[in-house]
């Protein structure tokens, strides 16, 4: 990979940690706050269902992660295992779409719940 | 003056790759510093050892060795101050092939520099005039905290990002490449922000701060490659990299 292509990746890496500082300190406090009168499902879905801010808090959190996450764990494979720089690059790709994939469905699956 | 009465108890590494520490006693004496030490057994115990050193005043960066664990400058090193119970293990410096005893090849570490671009590259030949800069300017005093380096190898044999990554450029040439950066003369960023940049450049760099810790000249190459990230992240984005 050209110099160029790692130095931006190590900048996203940097980028999605400053928002992941935000994001997961909102994230944890939301939390705390909404346990304290008890957690239920049906809790949790009438906060989020057809709420568009949350929706769209979510989105980037789920992209922060896609990005943060795989970024992250290419840089350890490399330094810690001897499995080809290439494979790697594929690996960690294939494992931030999924990262994508998954939180994004689940944070549209909670926003549409029951057809809302 | 000479404490005679109090013997050190010295093990040195004697071989290449393959050797063994050997004990050497050493009269205790008073300002001792540990090249003293090496010296003496080297004259009076056993003349066969292989050392390195030259100007014994902490200038060439060639007496380096591992003194007791710790990469050190050996002629600016009291022995009062690292071998409180009597004792010195001295070894060669990590990170690089022993050549035999405590003599390392240092041609990998210095072949690094170059690599970093760490050759200054000139854009006005010699009919120009002086260049002026002012000494208070952000890019002369950010050179200035970097420029001490005696290239002694100290900070490159206390890196673990060197052990396990042996391709990695390391603290001594990158803190180079970071005055030259800012050097307003010199003319070959371009191609050197590309040269430090990836995995075996900057971004490989973990912030161990061993090379601060243990650098004897109290430079900070954690802070150069850190400046050296913020640059090429800069060029980068410009695509200028």
């Amino acid at each position: 990979m050209s110099a160029r292509a790692e130095t931006l990746l190590w900048l996203a890496q940097r980028i999605s940690a400053m928002v992941l500082a935000v994001v997961v300190a909102v994230h944890i406090g939301t939390i705390i706050y909404a346990v304290q009168g008890g957690l239920t499902a049906q809790e949790i879905i009438g906060r989020v269902q057809g709420n568009t801010g949350w929706l769209a808090f979510y989105g980037v959190f789920v992209a922060a992660v896609a990005i943060h996450g795989p970024i992250g764990l290419r840089t350890i494979l490399r330094e810690m295992t001897p499995v080809p720089a290439r494979l790697i690059d594929v690996a960690a790709a294939a494992f931030a779409v999924l990262l994508a994939w998954t939180g994004w469905q689940a944070a549209y699956g909670l926003y549409g719940f029951g057809g809302a | 003056m000479a404490d005679m009465a109090s013997m050190l108890d010295v093990s040195v590494w004697r071989g290449a790759g393959e050797g063994r520490f050997v004990s050497y006693p050493v009269p205790r004496r008073e300002n001792q510093t540990v090249l003293d030490v090496v010296t003496y057994v080297q004259r009076r115990l056993d003349a066969t050892l292989a050392y390195r050193f030259s100007c014994r005043v902490g200038m060439c960066g060639s007496c380096a060795m591992t003194v007791n664990g710790v990469a050190r400058w050996t002629c600016r090193t009291h022995v009062g101050r690292v071998a409180k119970d009597g004792r010195l293990r001295i070894a060669p410096l990590r990170n690089m092939p022993v050549i035999k005893d405590l003599s390392v090849d240092m041609a990998g570490f210095f072949a690094k520099a170059a690599r970093a671009k760490g050759a200054f590259r000139p854009t006005a030949d010699r009919a120009a005039d002086f260049a002026v800069i002012a000494p208070d300017s952000p890019r002369r005093r950010r050179a200035d905290t970097a420029i001490e380096c005696i290239g002694c190898g100290v900070c490159y044999a206390s890196c673990d990002v060197v052990t396990w990554n042996p391709d990695y450029l390391g603290p001594a040439a990158l803190n180079r490449a970071w005055t030259l950066v800012n050097d307003e003369r010199d003319g070959g960023n371009r191609e050197r922000l590309a040269a430090v940049a990836g995995d075996a450049g900057c971004h490989a760099c973990h912030s161990h701060q061993s090379c601060m810790e243990r650098c004897p000249k109290h430079l900070n190459p954690t802070e150069s490659i850190a400046g050296l990230k913020r640059a090429t992240g800069l060029a980068a984005l410009a695509g200028k990299l």
